[in-house]
């Protein structure tokens, strides 16, 4: 589904190299998981496959289904089914919420050659999802993310996740900010996601997240390289004994 | 002090070609003698520094084409009492009857020449009063000339807006228009004005609202690229009355609107706001407010909203007059400025004056492009570059609408707005 071939990548405004040879194969119904130190270059792999300025890519390709990704812009990256939950949900004063997701699932569907969904459909689906992230009317009147808990952004997320059922799901460091329960709700709304056909990457620093989100394979990240790979056992090995001795075993 | 030579000249010249009207000569005279001792402006004048007068001095009005009609008028749908003024003259063929429950409405030349007190009372006291401290010639001009406009007063609730319609046909139509307005106590209205006029078009309202009354105004200037438009909306507010007035300007070689405030009994409130968009270098638009606070525990809200690009100039002067003794007062002022390039400018001169110890007043003016980072969030969940854009060009206009209490109103501004930005394509 998404692959990801000697991928390198350069600050734009700084001479400085981030991702130094990536590469990383997402099968369809297979959950990754990507941990590693800060500053390792996990979010810029987000942000670099999700189409966000300021990056170079001096060399690798990165294709979903065969289509490649980096010669898109961002837009098109969503209709071609890539999501990105973002580790900081912005804040869009002035935007309803509500009018947000239905913006964004109709110029989706737009962009397949899909009709657009009336108002009354729209709002049967969103409000039966809301639901079951705990989003209430108030949060979905609101505009978007103004004035949300970080808990709410991050459900936020995971609403527009829904509703746009993606094909390929990235979480950068959706753990952050969140309490137990919080992360609890978060989880369960992935893993409803879960399916055959869609891939995720699950980008965090910590294992207590995948406790909830079981991965298949998990990555450890260091200096922009994938230096290590392995079954969900890696990623308790890093809970117990820190990224010092794998980066040092690998080096 | 005598006028500078130059001055002097150009506001002769201007007046050579007006004829003073024989309604309210004792009004008009004094009028014409404001215009005469203060003559009109020039750029080097504090108060034309970022707005260039040269134009609404000169003589005869620039030609302005008058584009095609596209789509349904403007609030089409809802139930209002239309006064057409084509040209600048009141076409009596294209209007309603000018009734309607809760108000007495009238010609202005009507009004002024039968008995109608409190419309003569009111010609032009306003306008006078409102010449301190600031020197507001054009206004004092439009006293002392203007035949066409309305007076419109109310008497009680009414039952359904007003509606001014600026309909243009000639390429040179330079009119004025002076309409008077009285809210009684406990009375409310609502006056509507669409179009913009004229070539160049110079309009007067002078408001009174009555203790316990509410005025509310929505204003749309009319989409003409060429027009020139200067406006001067004098107000006093009376103790637990409201005033709002709301302006939405779109194109336009020349707009300056001038508002001037005199909130002079207590727990009163006055809200002005406006949005523009503009599109080229030819594009210059000018919100100009005077708001003065004489009365205990009143509130003012000025909000100021203007998208510009590809060269457009937007200005804003707007000030907030706190007077000895006005205590509790909540002045609230904020311009801002969207730019969707860096060949436009905004020029901003906001100010606050107090003299009363016990009150909360807040400016703040901002310049700025739009938010890349949200524009990215937007378009990571599929939304295209350019709706995206538009899309947040419409929320940071949306400050500015929401000081329409009638959002039947505000919607057709806002339909109006997102039209406009979809056919004028982004970068």
């Amino acid at each position: 589904m998404l692959e990801i071939k000697g991928l390198k990548v350069d600050l734009e405004e700084e001479d400085k190299s981030i991702l130094k040879g990536v590469d990383l194969t997402v099968e369809p119904g297979k959950v990754h998981a990507i941990m590693g130190p800060n500053g390792s270059g996990k979010s810029t792999l987000s942000y670099v496959l999700s189409g966000k300025d300021g990056y170079t890519v001096t060399d690798g390709t990165a294709t979903l289904d065969g289509v490649d990704l980096l010669d898109m812009d961002p837009e098109e990256r969503a209709a071609a089914g890539l999501f990105l939950a973002f580790q900081y949900p912005v804040e869009i004063p002035g935007v309803g919420n509500m009018t947000f997701l239905r913006t964004a699932v109709n110029a989706q569907r737009k962009a397949r050659g899909q009709d657009e969904l009336s108002a009354g459909d729209f709002l049967k689906v969103v409000r039966e999802k809301a639901k079951a992230l705990k989003i209430d009317a108030d949060m979905l009147k609101r505009p978007v993310n103004v004035g949300f808990s970080g808990g709410e952004k991050k459900r936020n997320e995971i609403l527009q996740m829904a509703m746009l059922e993606p094909k390929m799901c990235i979480l950068d460091e959706t753990d952050s900010g969140l309490d137990v329960d919080a992360m609890k709700l978060v989880a369960d709304g992935v893993n409803a996601l879960r399916s055959e056909g869609r891939g995720f990457l699950v980008i965090t620093h910590y294992q207590r997240l995948l406790d909830h989100i079981k991965p298949d394979v998990v990555h450890i990240m260091s200096d922009g390289r994938i230096i290590k790979s392995g079954g969900p056992e890696l990623a308790l090995e890093v809970e117990h004994n820190g990224y010092t001795d794998i980066v040092a075993e690998e080096a | 002090m005598a006028l500078p030579k130059v001055k002097a000249d150009a506001t002769e010249a201007r007046l050579a070609g007006l004829t003073l009207p024989d309604t309210v000569s004792d009004a008009r005279q004094s009028a014409l003698a404001r215009v005469s001792a203060m003559g009109l402006p020039h750029n080097r004048d504090e108060y034309w520094r970022f707005t260039n007068p040269r134009t609404l001095v000169q003589p005869e009005a620039p030609l302005a084409e008058v584009p095609a009609v596209d789509g349904a008028p403007l609030w089409d749908d809802v139930d209002r009492v239309r006064i057409v003024f084509v040209d600048g003259v009141f076409n009596a063929e294209r209007s309603d009857d000018l009734k309607a429950a809760g108000l007495e409405i009238a010609q202005l030349s009507d009004a002024l020449s039968a008995d109608i007190s409190w419309a003569k009372d009111l010609y032009g006291t306003l306008e006078a009063r409102g010449q301190k401290p600031v020197d507001r010639p054009f206004a004092a001009l439009n006293t002392a000339m203007a035949t066409e406009g309305v007076a419109i007063r109310a008497t009680a609730k009414a039952e359904k807006p007003v509606n001014l319609i600026y309909e243009r046909e000639s390429q040179s139509a330079d009119p004025l228009l002076h309409t008077l307005i009285k809210v009684d106590s406990g009375a409310e209205m609502t006056v509507l004005e669409t179009g913009a006029g004229g070539a160049r078009f110079s309009s007067v309202i002078e408001v009174d609202v009555g203790e316990g009354g509410a005025f509310h105004h929505v204003r749309d200037q009319g989409r003409d690229h060429e027009r020139r438009v200067l406006t001067h909306c004098f107000a006093q507010v009376a103790a637990k009355a409201t005033f709002k007035s709301f302006t939405l300007s779109v194109n336009g070689a020349l707009t300056r609107n001038e508002c001037v405030i005199d909130i002079r009994g207590d727990d009163a409130i006055a809200h002005v706001a406006g949005a523009c968009v503009g599109d080229g270098k030819d594009f210059h638009h000018d919100d100009t407010i005077f708001v003065t606070h004489d009365a205990v525990n009143c509130e003012s809200r000025q909000v100021f909203k203007k998208v510009l690009r590809n060269g457009a100039t937007g200005v804003f002067q707007g000030k907030i007059l706190v007077k000895a003794g006005a205590q509790k007062t909540d002045g609230y002022q904020i311009s801002q400025s969207l730019m969707l390039d860096d060949d436009s400018q905004f020029l901003a001169k906001p100010e606050l004056e107090i003299y009363a110890d016990d009150v909360a007043c807040s400016h703040g003016s901002t310049s700025g492009a739009i938010d890349e980072t949200a524009l990215f969030y937007l378009q990571s969940r599929g939304v295209p570059r350019k709706q995206a854009t538009d899309l947040l060009t419409l929320a940071f206009l949306a400050e500015s609408l929401q000081e329409i209490e009638d959002d039947t109103l505000a919607e057709a501004l806002r339909d109006r707005l997102a039209g406009w930005l979809e056919r004028h394509a982004t970068v």
